[in-house]
């Protein structure tokens, strides 16, 4: 395997091509690989100490590390947006210690990891898509134990959490689950789809794109193959329902995106943008205009695209 | 007000300029050097080597420098660097009864082979400050004598006292002796082998043990101990090469070692003998290996069909509670943006909020005529 030169010089010792050596990346191979071949299941893996902070992605960042190579490009998000603060330290770790050729346009990228949002953009076949994971285990908010909860879906016994939602309906009118939303994938396991909101789920099902998850602190990968079934939980008379909002993206117009609310002063002003910050520039390109691009645009806030 | 302007990369870079400007700090102090550190602060970097789990104590220094004497940080760049270290083997078992000792205390017995060696402590300083540690100039020659006479050569250990009596636990490696687990190698599994749980311990954030420790005496966990033996020194490490076939000595490490001994009412299979409760750390570090040795023998408690009532006694909660270093990363990611999932509560409580607000004004309306007739 090639040893990696370019961050390397007379005074540093020099790091395996994206960092992890190569038996890790193997290790961690043999875990995607059982994954993919067992939708939905939680695979334990040697999870190694990484250069960034455990929570802040280690598990996404290390599966990114076992399949990216230098044919690849790669997108980086966090809360839809690649400027987000972490986006733009993982996406430099790749580019320092992979040389990897990096993008923001969902369409262009072979690897796309995400910590919270599936991008607007549908995906296609050939793309992988990387989840960053805090808890990969769906019950353990109803079972703190591990032991207790591997059974649990040995057994696929998951009355545990029918209960939880139906009490959730009792209480509230309905699921109180906002992002996280549990989901059955390929008949067989419930799954956490990672912090994703639910608006997201429905972008699971049936995917053409390769769906992974890395959990580095808790040790755990898991998969989803393209165009397998991710059934979001819920019942018969009361269906999954997405969020949604009354009034479109202020600065793209979009009416089906997901929207990050902006305090814009202290009188109780909002304004409503797309989470997806390539979607939105998309779509301001095409010449899409919102109700507030105008003033957004004259504050400098955003680059309008749309201008001559 | 919102980051839709490209910026954020070159605000990172910005707080790797800050932070380096607030490590140094006033620069007409003079800046410290990673072997004073070293030298002067040896029981910070021997918390560093352990929960960094490497023994260097160069590094550990280093790391203390560049974290600004955060612990925990300091402990989070020697585990970053110990990943990417190759393993070329394992040593040898260390053997703590040979070690040159420098403090070696006994609870259980007054006065035993190899006698009481206080070594260098805090336990019996007052601890008033010494005002003239403040003054630059130290005085120059060290006030430690030498003794008169030099220790005694054997300095068996506590447990192995009681063994050959037969009082203690007995203690045998698994079938064939096999390599002990790496947990930073392979996921854990539970219930975890005490390999795997001593390893975990000895990593642990040496506040969470501690405080472990202390809840399994003040009740919250069944635990009588004595200590048996605290002891610290140095051991000689020993690898066999394969191209050899004999052992190398490799050098010595500084290690802290406790043995508990805990009563055990015996079973049905089991005569009444006293348990054990083991500790181990890098350097000069008794308050952990002791917290960890009481830890220890709470975590037996499935071994000796005790109930696992109490969080110190249940494998689960301390195996994957006690590592701060991910800990720590998975507390401070809160930091990191969540207004994506945040916005989805947000839009959940309104409406919630909207539709309950409906439902009452309906139940008034609907109420108003009957209080009318």
């Amino acid at each position: 395997m090639t040893v990696h030169q370019s961050i390397s010089d007379e005074t540093r010792p020099a790091y395996n091509y994206a960092y992890l050596d190569e038996q890790t990346k193997r290790m961690i191979r043999r875990a995607l690989l059982k994954a993919v071949a067992i939708p939905g299941y939680q695979v334990p893996f040697g999870s190694r100490e990484m250069p960034l902070a455990r929570g802040w992605g280690t598990g996404g960042i290390q599966v990114t590390a076992a399949i990216i190579g230098p044919d690849d490009t790669l997108k980086v998000i966090d809360q839809g947006a690649d400027d987000t603060t972490n986006a733009v330290s993982i996406r430099r770790f790749f580019e320092r210690t992979a040389d990897a050729r990096t993008t923001e346009a969902t369409d262009e990228a072979t690897i796309i990891q995400t910590r919270h949002r599936i991008p607007e953009a549908p995906l296609k076949a050939g793309q992988i898509m990387v989840y960053q994971v805090p808890q990969p285990e769906p019950l353990r908010k109803l079972e703190p134990h591990e032991a207790e909860t591997r059974k649990m879906h040995a057994w696929a016994e998951y009355g545990l959490m029918q209960v939880k939602l139906y009490e959730n309906i009792a209480r509230f009118g309905e699921v109180t689950t906002t992002y996280d939303y549990p989901v059955m994938v390929n008949g067989r396991y419930v799954m956490a789809p990672s912090p994703i909101p639910k608006f997201d789920n429905p972008k699971m099902q049936m995917s053409p794109a390769l769906q992974l998850f890395g959990a580095g602190r808790e040790k755990r990968i898991y998969a989803v193959p393209p165009h397998t079934s991710v059934r979001s939980l819920d019942f018969d008379d009361h269906p999954f329902r997405i969020q949604s909002w009354e009034q479109p993206c202020a600065l793209c117009g979009a009416a089906d995106s997901y929207l990050d609310e902006v305090v814009i002063d202290d009188q109780g002003g909002r304004m409503f943008v797309c989470s997806d910050s390539h979607h939105c520039e998309t779509r301001r390109a095409e010449g899409h205009r919102g109700a507030m691009l105008a003033d957004a645009s004259a504050l400098h806030l955003v680059e309008d695209e749309a201008k001559p | 007000m919102y980051v839709a302007v490209k910026g954020g990369e070159a605000a990172i870079l910005a707080t790797h300029d800050l932070v380096a400007e607030a490590r140094r700090g006033d620069e007409n102090v003079p800046e410290l050097g990673v072997a004073q550190i070293r030298e002067q602060m040896g029981l910070a970097c021997g918390r560093v080597m352990n929960e960094g789990s490497l023994y260097d104590p160069d590094l550990a220094a280093l790391a203390l420098k560049q974290a600004q004497g955060d612990a925990i940080e300091a402990a989070f760049l020697m585990r970053a660097y110990r990943t990417t270290l190759p393993r070329f083997g394992s040593s040898e078992p260390l053997d703590t009864a040979k070690m040159s000792i420098r403090r070696r205390v006994s609870a259980t017995y007054k006065d035993l082979p190899g006698g009481q060696v206080l070594g260098p402590t805090y336990d019996y300083t007052h601890r008033l400050f010494d005002f003239t540690l403040m003054d630059q100039a130290a005085p120059a020659e060290s006030p430690a004598r030498p003794a008169t006479q030099p220790l005694d050569a054997s300095m068996p250990r506590v447990p192995d006292i009681l063994g050959a009596e037969g009082l203690m636990e007995e203690e045998a490696p698994p079938a064939g002796d096999p390599r002990p687990f790496d947990l930073t190698r392979e996921p854990v599994t539970f219930p975890a082998d005490r390999d795997v749980r001593l390893q975990a311990m000895a990593r642990g954030d040496e506040g969470f043990m501690l405080g472990l420790g202390y809840s399994v005496q003040r009740g919250y966990g069944n635990s009588h101990p004595f200590v048996g033996e605290v002891r610290v020194g140095e051991v000689a490490v020993e690898y066999v090469p394969e191209e050899l076939g004999f052992a190398v000595d490799l050098g010595d490490v500084t290690l802290t070692e406790c043995q508990m001994v805990n009563q055990f009412a015996g079973s049905k299979e089991v005569p009444p003998q006293f348990t054990r409760g083991y500790g181990l750390s890098f350097g000069h570090s008794e308050r952990k290996a002791m917290s960890m040795s009481l830890v220890d023998r709470a975590l037996k408690a499935r071994e000796f069909g005790e109930a696992a009532t109490y969080p110190a006694q249940q494998d689960e909660f301390v195996l994957y509670h006690s590592d701060n270093v991910e800990a720590a990363g998975f507390v401070e990611h809160l930091k990191l943006p969540h207004y994506v999932d945040f916005q989805g509560e947000l839009e959940l409580i309104r409406r919630i909020r909207k539709e309950r607000e409906q439902r009452l004004a309906d139940q008034q309306s609907e109420a108003l005529p009957e209080a009318a007739e």
